[in-house]
């Protein structure tokens, strides 16, 4: 595991009605076994509470996870609330059940990544690190 | 530039100020010292500090949820420190005290902030302290700060606090036997919870026993709360607990007094901070033999110039 010199804070939520958080709570535990600070939110959140979480915590990026098949409303929907609450600067990354057609569509509304069962742990790591370094970059 | 714009937030009482505040004073930022001089101290010195600790699973987080909402029908803004423990190994740490308080997410006057430990005691005091006074300096004249508690090491945190509250919960154990003589003697409230769960009856009546057995000497006697935080019962009676003590410490002198104590810690864990890498320094370049009492050795070292 490399040494992570800036301990990074993100945050996992899930909105949505689905009750199935093995996803979260998984990507939750991996992120901290590589050093980072995860706060998470449980099940059945909306939007604007995920927002207003990850702004509170002042938080470097935001993962969700979802598998009711409700992405495409609720991932921009996720982006549209930190940005009202002042906060469109962090990013956020997607994860779940989401069929190959509806990536580009997703990262075309703001969303920074997807990533669908089978990615390796590895990779997603590696995204939330690239993703926390370029918004703790533009920091002012 | 960076400095003004996250001091005039934190004036104007923006969410993103006050956690982007909370975050440079938790990295030690070179603007830390700024922001908290910034801060009114006589919000600072008037807000309520209430400590919630007890082993894992007791219902601290699910109480502090309910005891929020009992501040804010009064019309009081409350801020929340909730500390989980990081990974020694990773570093990391999930913070998932949040979970519990999530309705209160749209509120703009419920803060909530989750800490780590970051392995260091006295930094997380630095960082949790800190971050205590920036939640009152933005106008939380209550303050709630959440800590896992399982014996005497994790008084340190709760030595922030103005009351202390200890939750424990029938069937977590052997771990009440351990906690018997670190945080008892500590706690200024005794809460059982889940008082709907058998064995609650039992528990509260040892710790009534332990109340009473543990009475300090001139400190009123320690309260014994019962509560079902996960439906909102004993709220009423707990508060009336909390302020009670509150208002007995106010007059007693006993405020003034934790709260310097407090801030005397504070100052010294900073000056073992500070003084810290110098040591490492000295050690580094010292030319000895390694033999003997290593205490022996540190008295010299200091000794020397
Ligand atoms: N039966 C019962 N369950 C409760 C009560 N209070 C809380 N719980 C449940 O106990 C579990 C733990 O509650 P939390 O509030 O997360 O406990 P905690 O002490 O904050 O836990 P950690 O932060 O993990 O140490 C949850 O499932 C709650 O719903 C209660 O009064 N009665
Ligand atoms: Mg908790």
């Amino acid at each position: 595991m490399p040494e992570q010199k800036k301990t990074y804070r993100v945050l996992i939520g899930k909105p949505g009605l689905d009750g199935h958080d093995r996803g979260a709570k998984f990507i939750a535990r991996a992120l901290r076994d590589a050093g980072f600070e995860v706060v998470y939110t449980g099940i059945r959140r909306t939007p604007e509470e995920i927002a207003a979480a990850a702004v509170q915590e002042d938080v470097s990026a935001v993962g969700l996870s979802l598998l009711s098949g409700a992405h495409m409303s609720l991932f921009p929907a996720v982006v549209r609330a930190l940005r009202n609450a002042g906060a469109g600067d962090i990013p956020v990354l997607g994860g779940g059940i989401i069929p190959d057609e509806d990536i580009g569509p997703l990262k075309d509304s703001g969303i920074n990544a997807v990533y669908t069962p089978g990615t390796p742990v590895d990779k997603i790591i590696a995204a939330f690190r690239s993703a926390c370094e370029s918004q703790e970059a533009g920091r002012t | 530039m960076k400095s003004e714009h996250i001091l005039k937030g934190l004036r104007d009482r923006d969410p993103r100020g006050i956690a982007r505040a909370i975050s440079l004073v938790e990295e030690n930022d070179p603007l830390s010292d700024e922001i908290l001089a910034s801060l009114d101290d006589s919000l600072v010195d008037q807000a309520m500090v209430l400590g919630i600790t007890g082993p894992p699973g007791a219902g601290k987080s699910t109480l502090t949820d309910r005891i929020i909402t009992k501040y804010r029908s009064q019309g009081r803004r409350v801020g929340v420190i909730a500390v989980d423990p990081s990974s020694p190994i990773s570093g990391g740490a999930i913070l998932g005290d949040r979970i519990r308080m999530m309705g209160h997410a749209l509120d703009h006057d419920v803060v909530v902030r989750s800490m780590a430990t970051r392995g260091r005691l006295g930094g997380l005091c630095a960082a949790a302290g800190a971050a205590m006074r920036i939640l009152a300096g933005s106008g939380c004249s209550v303050i709630i700060i959440e800590t896992v508690g399982v014996g005497q090491s994790e008084m340190d945190i709760i030595r922030l606090a103005d009351i202390t509250s200890l939750v424990l919960a029938p069937g977590l154990g052997d771990d009440i036997q351990a906690m018997k003589a670190g945080l008892l003697e500590v706690a200024d409230i005794l809460i059982v919870n889940k008082a709907d769960c058998a064995g609650a009856e039992t528990l509260a009546m040892d710790m009534e026993a332990i109340a009473r057995e543990g009475v300090r000497k001139e400190k009123v006697e320690t309260k014994v709360c019962m509560t079902v935080a996960s439906e909102g019962k004993g709220i009423n009676e707990l508060l009336a607990a909390i302020e009670a003590v509150d208002a007995s410490h106010r007059e007693s002198g006993e405020r003034r007094i934790r709260r310097e104590k407090a801030y005397d810690l504070e100052v010294l864990d900073w000056a073992l901070e500070l003084i810290k890498p110098s040591i490492i320094e000295k050690i580094g370049k010292w030319d000895h033999d390694r033999k003997g009492a290593p205490r022996l050795q540190a008295a010299r070292l200091l000794a020397q110039e």
